[in-house]
Formats: structure tokens, C-alpha cells, sequence
């Protein structure tokens, strides 16, 4: 009896304890609708729709997928080096890493943008920004490659950058950990308030060739800039930055920027800006010292300079430049709407999102309806003044929004893990979908731009955990592929990513892969050691500089018997790749190099630098699978004793003597 | 009433266009191979002009060494020198024999260029032969018994590449051309036999 007693009792505990487990909601994991696959399929040998350009975080790179099946076509090496491709280890790369400290291996790749024409992407080139040692890059996107880095002064952390005007006429950098101006700054950490500036970089696109320039900086306040956008259709001609640490805190920002109920958005008026600098108003500055890197695409080499000018234009020193609009808890997005009309603000502590219409702006200004107290010399437009209205309980921690083509926007929440669509007119909430887990920037496609081209929103997430099978501690970042055609989002995919995505683009893959260049035309090919065909591959010596003129062509090194090598030479191997067909690149590498490979794109001509370090016999060989006699692509260099008498000799097949 | 040895005004007429027809092979391509293979999803071509190759020459080339056939070079073949007079001469020819409209003169076209046609293919055919046949000993791919001979029309599996040979532009217009003189030719052979 007893027994059944416990037995009836263990039932009726184990019932109720199903049936709270059953009570707690279920995770989302699950929650796809039954097409999802359909719609992210793409067949084999099919193409995507759109290229998804993603910025790498950490990694230092720029990855491109295709949407909507979330492949990883490529990784393109901006700040970092790159031993696969070479990047920073040959001798034609290593320029694109200099800076005013020098070989900088490694960067922090934040965000990316697209060359803009008339507020839509051009599909010219992508623009990226470097938060470590400020820089910023311009990727070509016939090439898929880095073809300019300009290191940026007077700036601590580049954050708020590479954000572009309407038709890409400036790229901003902007500083998120101000610093002294350069040259000025041994001066105690806690005079922050005092000897801190914060600066904005204008830097200017040539329309035909890209090349930057840093038309002007303009000099702020101790602010924190950390995102920003440039006004497009009616507020063409404006930038809209979110600034935190109105504080002005030097420690434990954490909390010590926390402090203020409302930080701002600065709202700059760069079409003034422009006149001011063209009437002579900037002040030269000549102790700065910045690198300026270019690709020349007839040498194949980085050209390195360092440039000791700029001109900067203290903000506080004009009227009419730039204005403060409070914007609640430590602002990170600040979106313009596709129509250029409204200004989303989106701060990360906040529990709403203040959205600001650029027309109220413009009456504030000019009936100067500002706050009784300038903020460190700069006007401050009241709240309400600029405020288009506010999305009351949207989520918790709001990061950033970006827009579609039906008049909605997307704002991407940390602290509660989800996506929020909402009306920019009505503020009224639409749609809510959770993310896996903690979205940070999200992209829709062509959300940024005056007619976004919608369909897709990529959430890209800031913590993984179950989502993938596990690798240990370091898991991937994720990313979580949307289908916002429909009134309500659709999870569509998870993909995981490299580095760390904090920004992304997509661009129609119509706009890039016609232009796509598929070879390099060894005829234009006018490095200084490229080498004119197998009957020109040498070796030279010069003192102690040892030049060997490679080639490469299916499937032999010329020459690929080298002697006549010295302990105490710089060996340089010119290698110029013979092919001139698409997809055929041969790679060089030698036994105990204190170098990467090398990969040569055809009719292209790279050089690696190998010191010998002992006396011996070193194989060298193609390292990229080109042919059926990919393995027999392969050879010998001798290494002798310093003042050996071996002499130089070298030949391909048969001697040469 | 006209001579009853000359040609009727519509042949002379479609002979004149033939001439200009004609003048026009000089600068198109005439034939060409097009390759495929697993690895050129693209394809590959081989475009033969009157005076020079055109197309992926030398990434041809450059597949070709594995096989051991020699490369290709416009200038081993002295066709490249001649071939353009010779078209240029049956353009003339034509506009002369259209122009003066003497009926035994057609025939005497007629047969000149059939002549050409028969001769220029069999040359065609020579040079494939030689380039599939003459390899390399030290090749690094040599498969016993086989040769590397294009079809002269035609698809051919040659190794992983498959080769389809046709006329191009060029070769279109002198085959219509050599129809068009047939039916001509007939057409003034039909007419002698009805005035006798």
C-alpha cells in the first residue's frame, strides 16, 4: 500500500512538474517558416541576387557573401595582413600598412560604406574605417581589392567613419576617444575637459579616381563621435553625428558617460563648412604627420608618403556650423530616412527611440530656439523643438536603424535581443522578431540609400552561443538573414561570419559583376622587375642583393635552378605570372622564409624577400593547385658560403652555359 | 535585244553583290573551333581570318604544350600571306565577269572557285592533320594512339576537350556565295540550252 502511496505521489509530482516546464515559453530557435530553405537556395552554379559586403571587426577584413544563401565568396585584406594572399608580406603590399608609427600588421575594421551617386550605390568602391590606429581605406570593387589607406590626425579612435555624403564627395572620420590635438599631447589624463579635442575629418573622393584627400577637419569639443550619417535629398549638405561622454569623462566611462540624461547629435552643416574653408577661414596645422598609401594599378605597387598638412576649423569659432540636439542616453545610430527628412536617434541605455525631423531643425535654428546655455561653445537646439516624435516602448538598448522602400524602419536592439519594424510616420510598432542573440548593427538592403532596394534585413549579432556546433571558447559571430517583403519579418537563415560584422552593405550583384575584372593585362603590366617572357627570367646580382626575375606559366618555374646564392644576401623574387586566363594563379614559396606565399594573379608581377639563413639546398615551388602538373611546378636554390666562388647560374630544362 | 552569249541582268546583278560579298570575307573570320571542357565552362575559341588568327590564341597555346602540338603562330602559315589576294582576286573577278556579262566567263568563275574552295579545304584539312599528329616525344601527357586532329566540321572529343569546328561569318558568306554562283551558272547554262 505504501508503496503505491509513493508510487501515485512520484506520478502526480513528475505531471506537475512537465506541465511548468510546459508553461515556460519556448525558445525561438525554431521559429522558420516552412519555405525558408526555398527562398535561400540558390542552385549550384546559380548566382545570388546581391552582394553582401561585411565589415570584419577585429579581423582587420572585409568579407563578401552573396544574399540570400549567405555563401562566403571572399575575404578582402584591408587593415590586416593576410599571409593567403600575400598581403603585407610581399614587397608590393607592404607600403599599404605604413603608417606615421610605422608597419601596422592589424586593425579593427568597423564599418563599411558604398561610393554613393545621387544618395544611391554606384558600385564603384567600398570605403572602410580602421577605430585602432585611425585610418581609412577605399576597396576597388572591379578588383576586390584595397587600392587606398590615409591615416587620419588629431583623432583617437575612428569610429564614426567611413559614412559618405549624397554623391560621396567627402567620406567622414571622426574621433570616438578625443585626444589633444597632435604635437600637443603630454599633458595630465585628467585635464581631459580642458586639452581633449574631438575632430571631424572631411575627406574628399576624386570622382573618376577615388584618391583621398583630407580637404579640411573641423575641431570640437572632448565629445565621443560614434556613428554618423550624412543628410541626403532635403538635408543634403548636412552630417548627423551621435556623440556619448557629453560627460566629458577621462575614466570609468562606464559610468562616468553615463551620467547625463540626454547626449546629443551633432548636426553639421558641411556645405558651410565648405564655403568657410574656401573663403581661408581654416588654420593650417603643420605638426601633424599622416600616412597616405596608394595601389598603382600599372606597377602593381603601394606607393607610401607621409603628409605633414591639414587644415581645421574649430567648430566653436562660427555660428552657423554646427548645432547640438539632445538625443536621450548615449546615443550609437543616427540614421537619416531615405527621404532625408528624419534623423533616428538611437540611444543604447534608452527606452524609446526620439526620431527628429530636419524641417523642425532648420526652424529651430533660424528662430534660434536653442537652450539658455551653449554646450562648450556650440548652440543647443531644444529637444522638443527638433523632435518629429517618439516610438514609445520599442525594445530595450536601441543601436541602430536603417530603412526599407515601403516607409518603415528597422531598429536593431541589444539588450533585448530583436528586431523592431516601425512606421517613420505614424511611430506606431509593426513588427517584432528576436534575434540569436544580441543584434548589433543591422542592414537592410540599400537601407542607407535614397530608394532602398528592402527585401533582405541582415541582423548581425554580437553573441553566438548554441547556435552553430561548437568550437571551443572562440565561436564565430553569427549573422540571421530576414525576408522583410511581408507585412511581418521572416527568419530566413543563420550564417556564421568572419570577425566581427558592425556594419554591412548589399549591393544588387548586377550593379558589380559584369565589371568584374577577370585577369591582369600582362601588356599593361609596367612593374619596374616585371619579366618580359621566359626568355628574359634572370638572375642578378648587385652586392649583396640577389634579383631573380621569375615567371610562371602551366607548369614550370623559370628558372627553377638557382645558385650562386650567399649566406648575407637579400634574395628578391620578382615573380610575373605568364597566364592570361581567368582564374589561373600560380603562388611562390620558399623553404624557411620568414615571410608568407606569394600569389600571383595572372599577368600580374609580385616580389617576396628571403634572407637564407644557412647554407643549403632550398625547394621553392607553386603552392596554389594550377594544372595536372601542379606538383612538378617546382625548383632548387643553392645556398653557398659567404665569398663563395660558386658563380651565379640559372636555367630552366637545360643548362645554359 | 541583247547579245545571246551575255548574262541575264538579274545574275549579273547578284554577281556584282557577290563581289562586295566577297570583299568583306577579307576582314571576318572564316572558321572556327570552339573547345569546351569541364574547366572552361566560357569556352574557348579559335577564330580564322584570311590573314591572322584571332580568338584565346595563346591560352590555347598554353593548354596545347601539355599534349605536346605546337604552338600556333600566324606566321607559319604563308596562307595568311596569300589568302587575301586570292578572295581579293575572286571579288574582282566577279565584279569583271558580272560587269561585262560574258556567259563562258561564269563557267570559267564557276570553276576557278569551286577549284579554291576544293583546294583551300583540303589545305585545311592538311594543317589539321599535321597539328594533331606532330607531337612533342617529351610531352608530358602522351596517350598511346592518339592524335589530336580536329574535325574539319564538325564535333570531336579530344581528350577532355571537345572540339566543334564550323564556318564563321566569313565562311557563310563564301559558301552562299559559291550557291549563289551555282545557281547563276545553271540558270545561264539552262538559258544557252533553251536558245539553241
Amino acid at each position: 500500500m505504501k508503496l503505491k502511496n509513493y508510487l501515485l505521489f512520484g506520478l502526480a509530482a513528475a505531471t506537475m512538474t512537465a506541465s511548468f516546464q510546459a508553461c515556460k515559453p519556448k525558445g525561438a530557435g525554431s521559429a522558420v517558416s516552412g519555405d525558408a530553405a526555398q527562398r535561400t537556395y540558390i542552385p549550384p552554379g546559380q548566382h545570388d541576387e546581391f552582394y553582401n559586403f561585411v565589415s570584419g571587426g577585429f579581423s582587420g577584413q572585409m568579407s563578401v557573401y552573396g544574399l540570400p544563401s549567405g555563401r562566403l565568396f571572399r575575404v578582402i585584406p584591408v587593415f590586416s595582413v593576410d599571409p593567403e594572399k600575400g598581403w603585407g608580406f610581399s614587397e608590393e603590399t607592404k607600403p599599404m600598412l605604413q603608417t606615421s608609427h610605422g608597419f601596422v600588421p592589424w586593425d579593427d575594421l568597423h564599418h563599411i560604406e558604398a561610393s554613393f551617386t545621387d544618395g544611391m550605390p554606384d558600385g564603384k568602391w567600398m570605403f572602410a574605417n580602421s577605430n585602432n590606429t585611425p585610418r581609412l581605406a577605399r576597396i576597388n570593387l572591379q578588383t576586390f581589392r584595397t587600392d587606398e589607406i590615409i591615416e587620419i590626425p588629431n583623432t583617437g579612435g575612428n569610429h564614426c567613419s567611413p559614412f559618405t555624403t549624397e554623391n560621396s564627395e567627402y567620406v567622414i572620420a571622426a574621433t570616438r576617444f578625443s585626444v589633444p590635438p597632435d604635437g600637443e599631447g603630454d599633458v595630465p589624463i585628467d585635464s581631459y575637459k580642458e586639452n581633449f579635442k574631438g575632430h571631424i575629418s572631411f575627406v574628399s573622393v576624386d570622382k573618376q579616381t577615388g584618391e583621398f584627400d583630407i580637404s579640411f577637419q573641423l575641431k570640437t569639443p572632448g565629445l565621443n563621435f560614434d556613428l554618423s550619417s550624412a543628410g541626403k535629398g532635403v538635408s543634403n549638405g548636412w552630417l548627423f553625428m551621435s556623440c556619448y561622454n557629453s560627460e566629458q569623462a577621462h575614466t570609468l566611462l562606464e559610468v562616468n558617460s553615463s551620467k547625463n540624461d540626454k547626449d546629443f547629435i551633432l548636426a553639421i552643416n558641411w556645405k558651410k563648412a565648405e564655403e568657410y574653408i574656401k573663403a581661408g577661414k581654416g588654420k593650417k596645422q603643420n605638426n601633424v604627420r599622416y600616412a597616405h598609401n596608394k595601389w598603382d594599378e600599372h606597377t602593381h605597387t603601394a606607393k607610401h608618403e607621409i603628409k605633414t598638412e591639414v587644415t581645421v576649423l574649430d567648430v566653436t569659432e562660427f555660428e552657423d556650423l554646427a548645432y547640438l540636439i539632445p538625443c536621450p542616453k548615449s546615443p550609437h545610430g543616427t540614421d537619416v530616412s531615405p527621404t532625408g527628412e528624419f534623423i533616428v536617434g538611437s540611444g543604447k541605455l534608452a527606452a524609446l527611440i526620439p526620431v527628429f525631423s530636419f524641417d523642425k531643425l532648420q526652424k529651430a535654428i533660424s528662430a534660434k530656439d536653442f537652450e539658455s546655455e551653449l554646450y562648450d561653445g556650440i548652440p543647443v537646439v531644444k529637444y522638443e523643438s527638433a523632435l518629429h516624435g517618439e516610438v514609445q516602448k520599442p525594445g530595450l538598448g536601441p543601436l541602430h536603424t536603417e530603412f526599407d522602400d515601403k516607409g518603415n524602419a528597422y531598429t536593431s536592439f541589444f539588450v533585448s535581443s530583436e528586431v523592431v519594424k516601425w512606421n517613420i510616420n505614424t511611430l506606431e510598432i509593426l513588427d517584432r522578431q528576436p534575434t540569436f542573440y544580441s543584434v548589433g548593427h543591422l542592414m537592410v538592403a540599400g537601407g542607407n540609400a535614397k530608394k532602398p532596394f528592402g527585401k533582405y534585413l541582415v541582423a548581425y549579432n554580437k553573441i553566438t552561443k548554441d547556435r552553430f556546433l561548437p568550437t571551443g571558447p572562440e565561436l564565430c559571430h553569427s549573422a540571421q538573414l530576414f525576408d522583410i517583403s511581408g507585412d511581418k519579418m521572416e527568419l530566413l537563415l543563420d550564417f556564421p561570419t568572419i570577425g566581427e560584422p558592425h556594419y554591412a552593405q548589399a549591393l544588387p550583384a548586377d550593379l558589380i559583376k559584369e565589371r568584374s575584372l577577370q585577369i591582369y593585362d600582362i601588356n599593361a603590366n609596367k612593374h619596374p622587375h616585371k619579366t618580359n617572357g621566359e626568355s628574359e627570367a634572370r638572375v642578378e646580382r648587385n652586392g649583396n642583393i640577389v634579383r631573380v626575375y621569375m615567371t610562371t606559366i602551366r607548369s614550370h618555374l623559370t628558372p627553377d635552378v638557382i645558385e650562386g646564392i650567399q649566406l648575407g644576401d637579400e634574395v628578391y623574387f620578382h615573380v610575373t605570372n605568364l597566364e592570361q586566363d581567368w582564374d589561373m594563379p600560380h603562388g611562390f614559396a620558399i623553404k624557411g622564409a620568414n615571410n608568407s606565399e606569394l600569389l600571383i594573379m595572372p599577368g600580374e608581377t609580385t616580389t617576396l624577400k628571403w634572407v637564407p639563413d644557412r647554407v643549403g639546398i632550398f625547394p621553392f615551388y607553386c603552392t596554389d593547385f594550377c594544372s595536372a602538373l601542379h606538383q612538378e611546378m617546382t625548383g632548387y636554390a643553392r645556398v653557398s658560403a659567404q665569398g663563395s666562388n660558386v658563380p651565379v647560374k640559372y636555367y630552366t630544362g637545360e643548362k645554359t652555359e | 535585244m541583247k547579245n545571246s552569249t551575255s548574262i541575264s541582268t538579274t545574275n549579273r546583278i547578284i554577281l556584282i553583290v557577290c563581289s562586295l560579298a566577297l570583299l568583306s570575307v577579307i576582314f571576318l573570320p572564316i572558321w572556327r573551333i570552339e573547345l569546351d571542357a569541364a574547366q572552361y565552362p566560357e569556352g574557348l575559341e579559335l577564330k580564322i581570318y584570311s590573314n591572322k588568327l584571332a580568338g584565346q590564341v595563346e591560352i590555347i597555346n598554353g593548354l596545347n604544350h601539355y599534349i605536346g602540338m605546337k604552338t600556333l603562330h600566324a606566321d607559319d602559315f604563308i596562307e595568311f600571306t596569300v589568302l587575301p589576294y586570292l578572295i581579293g582576286f575572286f571579288a574582282l573577278a566577279f565584279l569583271a565577269v558580272g560587269l561585262r556579262g560574258n556567259r563562258k566567263s561564269i563557267y570559267w568563275l564557276f570553276g576557278g572557285f569551286v577549284l579554291f574552295g576544293i583546294v583551300a579545304m583540303v589545305d585545311f584539312y592538311r594543317w589539321l592533320y599535321e597539328y594533331g599528329h606532330d607531337l612533342d616525344p617529351n610531352a608530358p601527357i602522351i596517350v598511346p594512339g592518339m592524335a589530336y586532329q580536329p574535325p574539319l566540321i564538325g564535333f570531336k572529343q579530344l581528350l577532355n576537350f571537345g572540339a566543334f569546328s564550323i564556318p564563321d561569318i566569313g565562311g557563310w558568306i563564301f559558301i552562299a556565295v559559291g550557291i549563289l554562283l551555282a545557281y547563276c551558272t545553271f540558270i545561264e547554262f539552262r538559258r544557252s540550252r533553251a536558245k539553241r
